[in-house]
């Protein structure tokens, strides 16, 4: 990553603290780039005004694609290329063909899902993961805010951090 | 907490009077015109059977070895025409009262079944996101003797007419009616043992859910955790019973009228269509309590949660529904698919029997699919509605074409009855649902269920 991002990384003792860390840190203004935790805190997400995952629509649209897809291969396989009678049945007989269908459907829905959630994660094959703070998962609870998005000055930030609570303020470059 | 009960107003009663009068008028319209048309195509009638003679003439000389097997399919028929003097045969229109009395009672009884089934479920499974509303299912149970006396009544008089197994001549070896395969049922198939199971699933089912209200009920006053696992145990006992006679009052009731055919999924079947009934009767009556100022700790989650049950059991109807149809489709044996050939040959029942899958699989499927569709009252609503008729359609499926035949019809007299059934079962419900409060106040769960939150 040579984009050279700067990021001011404050470091949390309690999940209680981070919550009301965060709900102060966006109250002056301050976008918040992510949280790291090492369990999954509830209410987090409402604190950081995350919408909803959109992944179930990318799952629909992986779903549908794998219907398609898969109808359209047998109908071309056993009706067009090399049609074949199997038990008496006509060659495009869409009732048998709803099993592997449906199969299809959830094979390339649960793929989709999991290879848009690896490159959104951007946990790609030689992708070099950004970590902030290795205590993260362990025992800390971690809040990065991006400098360029922000148009407090790095001073402003750590006061602000220190303020709500942060036991611990570092700078890190990616 | 303060006790919040279920006030059955005045109003709501009116409201559901009125229902009913328009239930009952439609129903006799319906009913005057059966049976007129019924006179009108006397002459008709001679016609189609003539023509079926003729039919049944071209395939003697091409299958001989067929004719056997087709003479057992149509022996049903056959038996219409030589026994319809010694029967005097129910006209036609009467025979349709008849089918269509069996199949809101089946839709009824599994309605009330099954939501004693799901505060069962509840319990043993210690589920508290259900806790709050836990007296809403178990009301439907109050249906059950009403239940057994319908059941009896309809099968005392029109037993014959619905239940081709329940004629003597069937079983008499000397009879030119006599049918080997429905003789060889007969260990399981005749009419006091089928009683004596009918009455014995009642008594059993009915008894257990008294047993379950009862305790739930001296939870309310008396607190404490000790009736929970009392209710947990009762609850498991009948979850074992249910198991068993969700499926033999299955075959009995609903299989058995095509007594030549058999389906291993069809108890599974019947399971599975009551069971979404029941789910959407839940939901739709939560959210209608809901929004007249009831059930204020019922949350958006907990609707979430209901909507999710019948979104995820409509896609088990239909896995069900398929695994039967595929199998039958795909192995091809005669004796198998008579059934579906029946309800697919014809014009009439070839509609409804799309018109099945569309309300019960694709509309639940695609509308409640989207997260917020079942976030919403209006969109619970309406497909618990369409789910609902739904699967009323798929008991007319099941039933009509067993005991009409070809001449299965739908119009006024079936919409009449069913409006008829629908306000006679709310009015039992709601009226059990008034009688104790409407909220399980001492539930150990209860603060799980008020705060329960679903992503």
């Amino acid at each position: 990553m040579e984009s050279g991002k700067n990021f001011i990384v404050g470091i949390f003792d309690d999940e209680s603290v981070l919550l009301s860390a965060v709900k102060k840190v966006r109250g002056s203004d301050v976008k918040i780039h992510e949280c790291y935790t090492p369990y999954p805190v509830h209410g987090l997400d409402d604190e950081l005004g995350y919408k909803r995952s959109r992944i179930s629509i990318a799952a629909f649209m992986f779903g549908i694609t794998g219907t398609c897809l898969a109808f359209l291969m047998m109908i071309y396989m056993m009706g067009i290329d090399w049609p074949m009678i199997i038990g008496g049945k006509d060659h495009i007989a869409i009732p048998s063909f709803v099993p592997v269908g449906f199969e299809v459907t959830v094979l390339l829905s649960a793929l989709g899902m999991v290879g848009t959630f690896f490159v959104i994660s951007n946990l790609k094959p030689y992708g070099k993961p950004r970590i902030y703070d290795i205590r993260s998962t362990d025992d800390k609870h971690v809040m990065a805010i991006d400098l360029a998005k922000n148009s407090k000055s790095s001073d402003e930030l750590n006061a602000i951090l220190k303020d709500s609570g942060a036991v611990e303020i570092n700078e890190k470059k990616f | 907490m303060a006790e919040e009960k279920f006030e059955f107003t005045s109003k709501a009663k009116k409201t559901l009077s009125i229902l009913a009068i328009v239930g009952i008028v439609l129903f006799g319209l319906g009913t005057y015109f059966a049976s007129t048309a019924d006179h009108s195509e006397e002459g008709g009638h001679a016609e189609e059977m003539h023509d079926g003679a003729i039919m049944s003439d071209g395939n003697d000389g091409a299958h001989v070895t067929e004719d056997a097997d087709q003479d057992h399919f149509e022996g049903a028929e056959h038996t219409e025409a030589g026994h319809g003097g010694e029967h005097a045969g129910n006209p036609s229109w009467l025979k349709r009262i008849y089918a269509n009395l069996w199949i809101n009672n089946m839709y009824f009884v599994g309605l009330a079944l099954l939501g004693v089934f799901f505060v069962a479920i509840q319990y043993v499974t210690q589920a508290g996101w259900s806790a709050a509303l836990i007296r809403i299912p178990m009301s439907f149970g109050n249906w059950l003797p009403i239940g057994l006396i319908l059941t009896l009544a309809i099968f005392f008089f029109g037993g014959h007419d619905i239940f081709h197994w329940t004629h003597d001549y069937l079983y008499d070896v000397n009879d030119p009616e006599y049918d080997s395969i429905i003789a060889g049922k007969q260990g399981y198939l005749n009419t006091p043992f089928f009683v004596a199971r009918m009455v014995v699933y009642f008594v059993v089912w009915f008894l257990m859910f008294r047993w379950i209200r009862k305790k739930s009920l001296e939870e309310d006053l008396n607190g404490g955790e000790s009736y929970f696992f009392k209710l947990r145990g009762i609850s498991a006992g009948f979850i074992v019973f249910f198991a068993v006679t969700s499926s033999t009052s299955a075959w009995d009731w609903v299989l058995s009228i095509d007594t030549h055919w058999f389906s291993t999924m069809f108890g599974w079947y019947v399971f599975a269509s009551w069971w979404v009934t029941a789910l959407a009767a839940i939901t739709l009556i939560t959210v209608i309590l809901k929004e007249n100022g009831y059930l204020k700790i019922v949350n958006t989650g907990v609707l979430h949660d209901l909507g999710k049950f019948v979104f995820a059991f409509s896609i088990f109807w239909t896995y069900i529904w398929f695994s039967q149809f595929m199998l039958i489709y795909y192995s091809n044996i005669p004796e198998e698919t008579v059934y579906f050939i029946e309800r697919l040959s014809s014009d009439h029942y070839s509609i409804v029997f799309f018109v099945n899958l569309i309300l019960n699989f694709f509309f639940p499927f695609l509308v409640f699919m989207p997260r917020d569709s079942k976030r919403h009252t209006v969109f619970l609503k309406i497909v618990t509605i369409i789910v609902l008729i739904g699967h009323w359609f798929d008991f007319y499926l099941m039933v009509t074409p067993g005991v009409m035949k070809e001449n299965g019809g739908f119009g006024l007299l079936e919409i009449g009855m069913a409006i008829v059934f629908g306000v006679a079962f709310l009015f039992v419900a709601l009226t059990g649902l008034s009688k104790y409060p409407l909220v399980a106040k001492n539930h150990p769960m209860i603060k799980e269920a008020e705060h329960h939150h679903v992503f």
